[in-house]
């Protein structure tokens, strides 16, 4: 059938899908909860918009599970590399994951509004933070990761600092533009789903997040060419999962800009994302449910531009180039590719059809008047 | 140093996933019952099936975030405290967490969703499908994650492949189909099927103690007892049975679990009560009971115990032979006389895993001195009295309940629950945390016993653990304590609170 190179190039492109989705899916929940405080001036409000994604979020979550699933399953190098080697970094994310179901759930338990407020702040957190280190985790792939392999146990080691290190101003700017996007994506869909008095706010706000994240993204295309990049040279597509084994790697200033100036049709994709976040802060107002679906490209582009930027690398290393982990050298065997190609392609049209069924069941705008009438709600 | 990294590891790995399993059980068996409760209400349209669906549902909620929240440091954890475990073998064990997500975790999640908030938008048909398949999902995330917890008990349908220097899957329908892992999953779900069912007894008892919704109780008592019941005896055949597969293929894990330190001829006895010194290689102190050991190991009365000090023997020659394969191996890689190293390592392949027994102790593997051969010896013989006491602890925990179900099933059958003296009420009551103590011995049993191994006899825990520093894991253990204890807390708060408001929940 097809090539190991061809399944590597399928497995690279299903991981960009699994992180639109995540990104578009739980972006939208995470960004209505990191608004919880602001938009949501009384308790009710509070409860209208929490309740808005009420029930979704959990679904929604299982995006970022999956992702992490198949990083392990797919890019077992990648998994281990970044997991182990952004220690603090990925418990921290891990922590806001558990406190976020936590909040969802015992908030509405609580009679006390103080208490409640403690849980407000706790999706406020949960949901700006994780969108954040994610883009943080995206834009250090353009700065490299500081691990090597040992070259006859594969054992990874790595010269890190802990949490700081991945702070870089170019990561940071990165974790600024998927948060922004997230909180755009949020508010519309506020816009869509919310109480009137709410919705309102979150159009206004749209007209403030949706500028930011063109501006951020526009300074992060101009930034990349001064930055050092990485590039693959004698390098082998189709051998063996050995980063060791698969030609070297050398880095050169301005090479995250070669792919785009080689091959100028590139550059539709950023187009493409800032366009359609323009229309989403256009048309929040009038079609809010159009910029909803905009915003969501508008997402794909941003991290579109990422993958064909980086492509084919997964992490470089700073500290030993050779060791870089790239779609050629760090991927599963090529049974496992075809295994879990199977199933993604079996599941994944049920899953989005009964997740699209819910959708439809569930319509309609989450009100004042309906929260205080049903006992169930959040 | 080393050794603190891999033990605050292992620590937090088994404490975080230890944590995760009390809610597990719960969430296996409310869902099933509560999707049992919707049907009956379908049918018999009476009001008081869907008060109690809704009642316990707001439990099995608490419980479910809880569940879902712990859940995911397991996968987690893999990647940043395990790393060289990940990178060696996620070719294989990712396959199973990933297809877990797409197949099993978005069908709960979306339909919890549904169960939760779908009351007023849903036909009453509609929502009953929708408890099901949440119920379906929960059950066939347990197969998925059993599926990967069996490949690393028994390791099939994989391959070393030295290129790499990781396992490679093969043949994937041998790991889906692994006995180990078939059986392990019926064991564990019946597990949890039970500990909803004396869930949902102890509540209703407390009810029926302190005399308000009589009716609610005593209807949810009789479906419940019915499910446990048969739950709990389709859970002891599976144990036997998930047994009975241990001891073909870790037989070391079920001699320790005997506590059979020397070979016992057949027909083989049982031992009751041990005190077991592990530096002696003996019991000092046995109590048995003929015929008995050989019909629960081996279901048979013809058929020796193979002893832990047999295996100690055979463990010396294999760590030998993995001395060998190391030696090899490390010429291929430095290119000296390639092809007849290659052969060599081929020929002792199977116990390579073996010789990295030894790297703790000195990281020339092939240098090793008899001493310290001797160490790795010791270390490749598990726990005695751990695993002695932790699998009868959860045997007696089986027995008791399916006298306790038979007990309520009986009342049930004969309409007086209403009748029960107070003191089997209190009894019940007290009940509620045995079947979740039992599953936790029960995987006590199961990883404990396959020390020093993270994969049978293919990948020591030693060897397994990430580049990190004693004090980063000392932070994150003691990081999760701390969170994990506060939402134990706020848990129970909730929880108590939620049982003493009663039914008024959902008025």
């Amino acid at each position: 059938m097809f090539s190991y190179e061809v399944f590597r190039i399928i497995w690279w492109i299903l991981l960009g899908v699994l992180l639109m989705g995540f990104a578009i899916m739980d972006g939208y929940d995470m960004g209505v909860g990191a608004l919880v405080p602001f938009l949501g001036k009384t308790d009710k409000e509070r409860r209208v918009m929490i309740n808005s994604m009420g029930p979704y979020w959990e679904s929604n979550q299982v995006w970022l599970i999956l992702g992490g699933g198949a990083v392990f399953a797919a890019w077992p190098h990648v998994y281990s590399m970044a997991f182990s080697g952004f220690y603090f970094a990925i418990l921290t994310l891990l922590a806001l994951l558990i406190i976020r179901p936590v909040c969802f759930k015992f908030r509405g338990k609580h009679k006390d509004e103080s208490v409640r407020r403690i849980y407000d702040w706790g999706l406020c957190l949960s949901g700006a933070l994780p969108p954040l280190l994610c883009g943080v985790a995206v834009g250090n792939i353009f700065i490299g990761a500081n691990f090597q392999f040992d070259p006859m146990t594969m054992f990874i080691q790595y010269k890190g600092t802990g949490l700081f290190e991945l702070l870089h101003p170019f990561a940071l700017l990165c974790g600024l533009v998927s948060l922004s996007f997230s909180l755009t994506q949020g508010a519309t869909y506020l816009a869509c789903k919310a109480d009137d008095i709410i919705a309102e706010r979150a159009k206004k706000l749209v007209k403030v997040t949706a500028p930011i994240t063109i501006v951020l993204f526009i300074i992060g295309g101009i930034w990349l060419p001064f930055l050092d990049g990485f590039q693959v040279v004698n390098g082998i597509t189709g051998g063996p999962s050995n980063p060791l084994m698969s030609g070297s790697v050398e880095v050169v200033h301005g090479a995250w800009a070669m792919h785009m100036v080689a091959h100028p049709y590139l550059y539709i994709v950023p187009i493409l994302g800032i366009l359609a976040t323009a229309v989403t802060m256009v048309k929040v107002s009038s079609m809010p449910k159009f910029a909803m679906i905009t915003n969501s490209f508008a997402i794909m582009c941003i991290i579109g531009t990422a993958g064909v930027t980086a492509f084919p690398f997964l992490m470089p290393s700073s500290l030993s180039p050779n060791s870089s982990l790239t779609v050629w050298n760090a991927s599963s065997s090529k049974l496992s590719l075809e295994i879990m190609l199977c199933a993604v392609i079996i599941f994944l049209p049920i899953v989005l059809f009964y997740i699209g069924w819910v959708i439809r069941v569930m319509r309609g705008r989450v009100t004042l008047t309906e929260i205080e009438s049903d006992e169930t709600a959040y | 140093m080393n050794d603190t990294v891999e033990l605050l590891s292992r620590l937090q790995f088994a404490s975080t996933a230890l944590y995760h399993f009390i809610f597990v059980p719960l969430t296996l068996g409310l869902s099933f019952l509560l999707a049992i409760m919707e049907t009956t209400y379908l049918v018999t349209k009476n009001e008081i099936y869907k008060k109690m669906v809704r009642f316990w549902g707001v439990l099995f909620g608490i419980n479910f975030a809880m569940g879902v929240a712990t859940g995911l440091t397991m996968e987690f954890q893999f990647g940043t405290n395990w790393s060289y475990y990940s990178y060696y073998v996620g070719d294989i064990f990712g396959v199973p967490l990933a297809i877990e997500g797409l197949m099993a975790f978005f069908l709960e999640s979306t339909f919890v969703g549904l169960f939760f908030l779908g009351w007023k938008k849903l036909t009453p048909k509609q929502h009953c499908v929708a408890t099901w398949l949440m119920a379906i999902g929960t059950n066939l995330s347990a197969l998925w994650i059993l599926v990967a917890n069996g490949w690393m008990q028994h390791p099939v349908g994989s391959v070393f492949n030295t290129d790499t220097m990781r396992m490679e899957l093969t043949n994937f329908w041998d790991v889906f189909i692994n006995q180990e892992a078939q059986t392990k999953f019926a064991h564990v779900v019946a597990g949890g099927y039970v500990a909803g069912a004396a869930f949902i007894i102890a509540i209703s008892a407390f009810y029926l103690l302190k005399n308000r919704s009589r009716e609610l109780a005593i209807r949810s008592i009789a479906i419940a007892s019915m499910f446990g019941l048969v739950a709990m005896i389709f859970n002891a055949v599976a144990g036997d049975t998930a047994g009975y597969v241990v001891g073909e293929h870790q037989p070391i894990k079920v001699a320790a679990m005997e506590g059979v330190w020397n070979d016992t001829e057949a027909p083989a006895p049982a031992n009751v009560f041990i005190v077991s010194s592990q530096s002696e290689h003996k019991n000092t102190v046995s109590l048995t009971v003929p015929y008995l050991g050989g019909l629960l190991v081996h279901h048979s009365l013809t058929r020796p115990i193979k002893g832990l000090n047999t295996f100690r023997d055979e463990n010396r020659e294999r760590i030998k032979n993995g001395q060998i394969a190391w030696k090899a191996f490390q010429d291929v890689h430095k290119g000296i006389d390639k092809e007849a190293n290659l052969a060599l390592f081929k020929e002792h392949q199977n116990d390579f895993g073996y010789g990295l027994l030894l790297k703790k102790y000195n990281p020339q593997i092939d240098e090793a001195t008899p001493e310290q051969i001797e160490q790795a010896v010791e270390d490749s013989i598990p726990n005695v009295t751990v695993l002695f006491t932790t699998f009868h602890l959860m045997v007696a925990i089986g027995a008791y309940f399916i006298l306790f179900m038979a007990y309520w099933v009986f009342k049930a059958y004969r309409g007086t629950i209403a009748t029960v003296p107070k003191c089997i009420l209190l009894l019940s009551i007290l009940s509620l945390p045995l079947p979740i103590i039992a599953a936790q011995l029960g995987w006590v049993v199961a990883e404990m016993g396959r020390q020093p191994w993270v994969i049978q006899d293919i990948l020591p825990t030693s060897v397994s653990h990430s580049d990190l520093t004693m004090a980063s894991v000392l932070i994150s253990l003691l990081g999760f304590v701390a969170l994990y204890t506060i939402m134990l807390v706020v848990e129970l708060i909730l929880m108590v609170r939620t049982v003493k408001t009663g039914e008024k929940v959902v008025e």
